[in-house]
């Protein structure tokens, strides 16, 4: 089912978490909602489940306006980070629960729902834990079962709350895994919050960055990592450097040097030039570069991690070298950034 | 056999690294002792002097299952009406904030401070076939004071607090997000509340029950008062005692209480058991 947001804002007591955020969601998509802790992911996914009402704007599932049906006509499935799980039923009682309270002919037979709690069981890998409670199973096995529990009323749409947030990072990599199989096989529209980028990056068809109650960008994972549209989503995914620079004519000036890059199209003035610290180019000699002295040196995991300190005013900047590259021993390094972008300075 | 020897029989769970255990478990037990333990056996042991025909005597002698159903039974309703309303009332003060709401909060802890006798007379006064709320119920042909339903009323207020104040902390930890699980799932609010919070309360509101229920039966003071004190009818069970007490009838009080103990504790030992099968299963 597609899902709309339309020109949606919500504020809880005059102070808004959202600003007219608008989102287009396709049908069978998995879709992550990224951004720090305030930025609004949160609210807007309750939002999308009925938990929330907007204070202005709609919601669309499909053609239909969702935005002032109940919670329980939208038939969302929602899976929490705490799980949420039926303390007093059993594994199985908690996944036929959506079943269970439906009345008239769409509640099936007591059997039908039995037999579809064991399905599902199957689905998420814990066969033969109905009969156990919630109490008696790990973090893992109880998110499992949450999503078993969410599927189970066949929903229009799947929201998950950081899901894996609760977990360790062993399980975590697994779960993760894990649901995107999941997703492959039921097909179902998925949106889950995360303010793990990683697992934003790696699971999702498409991740929205929120900032501040605002939609930053929307895009795959190579969208958002290699074309950042702004200075906030260039800093928070992935690792990025920073220098004050100035425009002028068409060239990259740091202090009062040419940096050997050119920016035709750009403005002349003050700017910020943002680029990954491990995509830089080791130069000899410096006639159009950037150099500065080393000020530190770590070795982080396959590389090297060097910080360096530019010109008069002594910025720090990181570039990442091989772990045996000459230049990490060095106490002056040259580079010039390989792929890198422009600002206008805020 | 050279190895340390096999622990047989009992053993304590074993204590932690924090120091005092011995010390702790010490006081407690010799606390235990001389406050409940001591004076409670004296009672059996003055009862024991009885020999059995005469205690069984006492025992089924129609003026004592009279007053000890009464003590029971109105004590059982009394619970009961409680845990419906109390949990009500636990509910609204928990869930709504409404101007006032502190003041209704402190209020219910009143009848815990108030001297019973004072709340029997008040109720008497109110209950009385002339009193403001018995006038309104006299000509519906309801007589309240001087009945086995004055006798409810009076623990009814006696045990409100007790319901309350199990019920409230527990439903003020409730996860917002199992509820609205289940909501997302499509339960509507009377089944949320059925399926999902009720079972959540029921070993709060077992405690409350059984709380308000042993209070109810213990209750003396403010029962005199509104309930008339007919034989056979309206007399409660500690009435009778302290009846036989005054005639220096000791044997026949002791017989009675050892009665009600055994009868009380029987209660209590259920509920508990009900509530520790029900923690281990839910965790």
């Amino acid at each position: 089912m597609e899902v709309r947001v339309a020109n949606v804002r919500k504020e809880f007591d005059r102070f808004p978490a959202l600003h007219d955020v608008s989102l287009d969601i396709k049908s069978g998509e998995l879709i992550a909602l990224l951004g720090p802790s305030g930025s609004g992911k949160t609210t807007l996914l309750r939002l999308i489940a009925g938990l929330e009402r907007p204070t202005r704007g709609n919601i669309f599932f499909g053609d239909e306006d969702a935005s002032h049906k109940s919670i329980q006509d939208r038939n969302v499935g929602f899976v929490f980070q705490h799980y949420a799980l039926f303390r007093h039923m059993t594994v199985a009682d908690n996944i036929g629960f959506g079943l269970k309270v439906r009345h008239g002919p769409s509640r099936p037979p007591a059997q039908e729902i039995r037999r579809r709690a064991s399905e599902l069981l199957d689905l998420v890998q814990l066969s033969g834990l109905e009969k156990r409670y919630p109490a008696q199973l790990s973090g893992g096995q109880r998110q499992r079962v949450a999503l078993a529990r969410a599927m189970a009323i066949e929903p229009k749409v799947l929201l998950l709350d950081e899901p894996f947030g609760a977990l360790d990072a062993q399980v975590r990599r697994e779960l993760r895994r894990w649901l995107r199989e999941i997703h492959d096989a039921t097909g179902h529209t998925t949106v889950f919050v995360t303010h793990d980028q990683e697992e934003a990056l790696e699971l999702a068809d498409r991740v929205v960055v929120m900032s501040q109650g605002r939609i930053e960008q929307v895009g795959t994972a190579d969208d958002i990592y290699d074309t950042p549209n702004s200075p906030f989503v260039y800093g928070f995914i992935g690792e990025s450097s920073s220098l004050p620079v100035k425009v002028e004519n068409g060239e990259i000036w740091l202090a009062d040097r040419p940096i050997g890059l050119a920016a035709p199209n750009e403005p002349s003035g003050d700017a910020t030039l943002y680029f990954r610290p491990h995509d830089v180019e080791l130069l000899d000699g410096c006639s159009g570069c950037i150099a500065g002295t080393v000020a530190a040196s770590r070795r982080v995991a396959g590389t090297r991690r060097v910080e360096l300190e530019i010109g008069g005013e002594r910025q720090r900047v990181e570039i990442e070298l091989p772990v045996d590259h000459p230049a990490a021993h060095k106490s002056r390094v040259a580079f010039r950034p390989g792929r890198w972008k422009l600002f206008p300075a805020s | 056999m050279t190895t340390a020897p096999a622990q047989a029989g009992w053993r304590f769970r074993q204590p932690s690294v924090i120091p005092g255990f011995g010390l702790t478990l010490g006081f407690s037990l010799a606390y235990l002792t001389l406050i409940i333990l001591i004076p409670l056996s004296g009672l059996i042991w003055r009862s024991a002097a009885l020999g059995w025909p005469e205690f069984w005597a006492i025992a089924t002698d129609r003026r004592t299952i009279n007053a000890l159903e009464i003590s029971f039974g109105t004590a059982f309703i009394a619970a009961a009406v409680n845990v419906v309303f109390g949990t009500l009332v636990a509910w609204v003060l928990v869930r709504y904030r409404f101007p006032g709401r502190r003041i209704v909060d402190a209020m219910v802890d009143l009848p815990f401070a108030l001297p019973t006798a004072v709340a029997g007379i008040a109720l008497t006064t109110l209950y009385a076939p002339n009193g403001w709320i018995g006038k309104l119920l006299m000509p519906l042909g309801i007589k309240v004071a001087y009945t086995p339903l004055g006798i409810v009323i009076a623990l009814i207020f006696i045990g409100l607090p007790f319901v309350v104040r199990t019920v409230q902390p527990i439903m003020e930890e409730i996860d917002k997000e199992v509820e609205e699980a289940a909501a997302t799932l499509g339960a509507s609010r009377f089944q949320i509340i059925t399926r999902i919070l009720f079972p959540g309360l029921a070993p709060a509101i077992t405690t409350g029950f059984s709380l308000a229920f042993a209070r109810g039966v213990g209750e003396y003071g403010s029962v005199i008062f509104i309930a008339g004190n007919l034989p056979y009818k309206s007399e409660i069970a500690p009435l009778l005692i302290v009846i036989r007490l005054e005639e220096y009838n000791y044997p026949a009080a002791t017989a009675i209480a050892a009665i009600m103990l055994f009868l009380s504790f029987l209660m209590l030992l259920i509920v508990n058991l009900a509530q520790s099968w029900s923690r281990k299963r839910y965790g």
